[in-house]
């Protein structure tokens, strides 16, 4: 891990003085820095906080959100729960999948009066199709 | 001087979903073309989905709507100079008749203010309750809350005023006020929308809790699904924070609460009380064994309340207005408003608030318009992915706790999905199973390992195999989870299942193979 990545981690844990309670906080602010929470990471955040290493790793398995490997932030993530199934959201993954979109499923972004919900990175969308999808995927490539 | 041009335009995630940063872009580079000033807020959302995204003009002192609005209208709109006969002109927001047939306590702000304009919020009668709780003894809030008959609205419904008295009495230095934004029932909306629109009410809600329970600490969980209420409310406490509204001494008062923020990380079951403070304690969410009660010992073993957003935020107006005036609205033993959410295949979905006691049809028929699709109205989904499904025959059901519990369903945090006459309701019951295999925390068997053995089994049925030996052996499951389960998702997951099995038994007959099924992954 390079000596840089090891000082962001340190001074996330020291923005929360070092607390172990904010763990799950640092373990965001971590991944938004490096789109993963390594092994490497994991290691200094344990030291940062004086807990287990063991401990850090039972977080980050049980939470959806954290990964190890770094991921693409501006993924597509498609709301796969009730209110978006009601109106299709099964079929519009079929749909992805033929058109080789790669989507990871979502349980309920809270806007389930205005579904297929997805979500893009931090932008929400509404009413999705594959053209809306295929269209914002390339506005959040070209944003970066 | 000309005054500038105001307009209302929502900044609700909702709204934004369908394009209303789209439509704020073109109206600021119309507005500088024709060298007109324009002064544009950004509100919350009055919850009707479907207009969004939603414009407004005040004229002599009424908001006039336009929508759904599209970057490509505002042109015609600016060319029309947003006369009342445009062809998106709904004429008065207030007058639609959404709007009038509901009663809108929590949500009156909704849409209609700057959610960071705390000068706005105090002129629409913020603060007012935070006010009353601070002229009072701590006993007296609480005893106002008992008396309004205010019940917990994150699905449990337990009154408020006796969790409240609990923490109150309880011995243990330090308190926490904990609050549960963590919504993750589909068809749910009416935290977010309350946090993005109006965050000052539930911080305001909060500050009195802490105030009436001497405790000094609170904190907000919510979901990491909603980054724009994070923003917001974020921004909303850093605001209150440097009016002095929040802090050391609140409003000159000498009396100290501080409010952090803390985000979830995408597991549902940390919705669940006590897993959420095994998260907010920075834990894996995996829910503890009750009791004792977290009123008695929640957050680091401390007397902790545990409310849900829309149960904090209707205290404001509980001791602004008076408790008699909150419990004369409902009925029976539901009483004040419900923020009901009208979700799923609807034609016209949103946030409808109404005292208690409206049926399902009148909500769904009359002001949601039926089925987006079109087609008969097949199933209802009332209460999230715990709640139970209705069949159309039962749409007279009133909304209220109790009919509902009768009925064998819930009301939850009043989350409505209509689905209408294509849905498979046998890969409904499977999917309970399969969310339920997806979110378990783990720590109790019937659940973590029910789950999977349900869905495995409601598999076999799909696929036509010793179909009625099978739903059998899916009834014993649901019974295991039902009794042998440690919190509500494992012990309410049968409730989706078993509603399947009572209401849409023919759904189980067989067919052929199913090519849609998706995996939950």
């Amino acid at each position: 891990m390079p000596q840089a990545d090891i000082e962001t981690a340190k001074q996330v844990c020291a923005r929360h003085d070092d607390r172990a309670e904010a763990l799950i906080e640092i373990l965001h602010d971590v991944q938004t820095r490096h789109k993963c929470v390594s092994d490497d990471a994991a290691r200094v955040i344990a030291h940062e906080l004086n807990i287990s290493r063991a401990e850090i790793q039972g977080v980050r398995s049980f939470y959806a959100d954290f990964t190890t490997e770094p991921h693409d932030p501006n993924r597509l993530r498609l709301c796969r729960a009730e209110a978006c199934q009601s109106v299709g959201a099964d079929r519009l993954a079929a749909e992805l999948d033929k058109a080789g979109i790669a989507h990871e499923a979502v349980y309920c972004l809270g806007n389930c009066a205005l579904g297929p919900a997805a979500l893009i990175g931090e932008t929400l969308i509404g009413r999705a199709s594959v053209d809306v999808l295929a269209a914002a995927l390339g506005k959040a490539d070209s944003d970066d | 001087m000309t005054e500038p041009l105001t307009l209302y335009l929502p900044r609700d995630a909702a709204a934004r979903s369908v394009g209303a940063d789209a439509v704020a872009d073109r109206l600021e580079a119309v507005a500088q073309q024709r060298g007109i000033e324009l002064s544009l807020i950004r509100t919350g959302s009055r919850g009707m989905m479907w207009l969004e995204p939603l414009l407004e003009i005040e004229r002599d002192g009424v908001r006039q709507g336009f929508g759904p609005v599209g970057d490509g209208d505002v042109d015609a709109l600016f060319d029309q100079g947003l006369a009342d006969t445009h062809a998106l002109a709904l004429g008065p927001v207030e007058a639609l008749s959404w709007m009038q047939a509901q009663t809108r306590l929590l949500y009156r702000r909704c849409g209609v203010i700057d959610p960071l304009d705390l000068d706005a919020f105090q002129a629409s009668g913020g603060l007012t309750g935070l006010r009353a709780a601070l002229a009072q003894s701590p006993a007296a809030t609480i005893e106002a809350v008992t008396a309004s008959g205010l019940r917990g609205r994150g699905g449990a419904g337990f009154p408020a005023g006796i969790k409240w008295k609990t923490a109150a009495d309880a011995p243990g230095g330090q308190k926490y006020i904990c609050c549960n934004a963590d919504e993750g029932d589909s068809g749910t909306f009416a935290d977010r929308m309350l946090i993005e629109g109006d965050p000052g009410l539930l911080i305001e809600g909060m500050v009195i809790a802490g105030l009436a329970v001497g405790a000094t600490q609170g904190l907000i969980y919510l979901r990491s699904e909603y980054p724009d209420a994070i923003a917001t409310l974020r921004a909303a406490i850093s605001a209150w924070e440097s009016r002095g509204w929040l802090g050391d001494d609140i409003l000159g008062s000498g009396k100290s609460f501080h409010l952090t923020l803390r985000r979830g990380a995408g597991s549902y079951v940390c919705g669940e009380e006590s897993a959420m403070l095994e998260s907010l304690e920075g834990k894996r969410g995996e829910v503890r064994v009750k009791p004792p009660i977290p009123a008695i010992s929640g957050l680091f073993g401390k007397p902790t309340i545990v409310n849900n957003v829309l149960t904090l935020a209707s205290v404001p107006d509980i001791l602004a207005n008076g408790a008699t005036a909150y419990q004369a609205l409902g009925n029976e033993r539901s009483r004040g408003t419900q923020a009901f959410q009208l979700a799923g295949n609807i034609k016209r979905g949103g946030l409808f608030e109404a005292p208690f006691g409206l049926s399902l049809r009148e909500l769904i028929e009359t002001h949601g318009g039926g089925t987006r699709s079109g087609r008969p109205i097949r199933a209802v989904q009332v209460g999230g992915p715990l709640g139970a499904y209705l069949p159309a025959s039962m749409l007279d059901l009133p909304l209220e706790y109790e009919a509902f519990a009768a009925a064998g369903a819930m009301l939850g945090h009043g989350g409505i999905v209509v689905f209408d006459d294509t849905v498979d309701m046998a890969r409904q019951a499977e999917f309970a199973m399969e969310f339920c295999a997806e979110e378990s925390c783990g720590k109790c068997t019937p659940c973590r390992i029910g789950s999977v053995r349900g869905a495995e089994t409601l598999a076999k049925v799909r696929r036509g195999e010793d179909v009625e030996a099978n739903l059998a052996l899916v009834e014993e499951l649901c019974t295991v989870l039902t009794d042998g389960s440690l919190c509500a998702m494992g012990g309410l997951t049968p409730m989706p299942v078993m509603s399947v099995l009572r209401h849409f038994r023919e759904d189980f007959q067989p067919r052929p193979l199913q090519s849609d099924k998706t995996v939950v992954d």
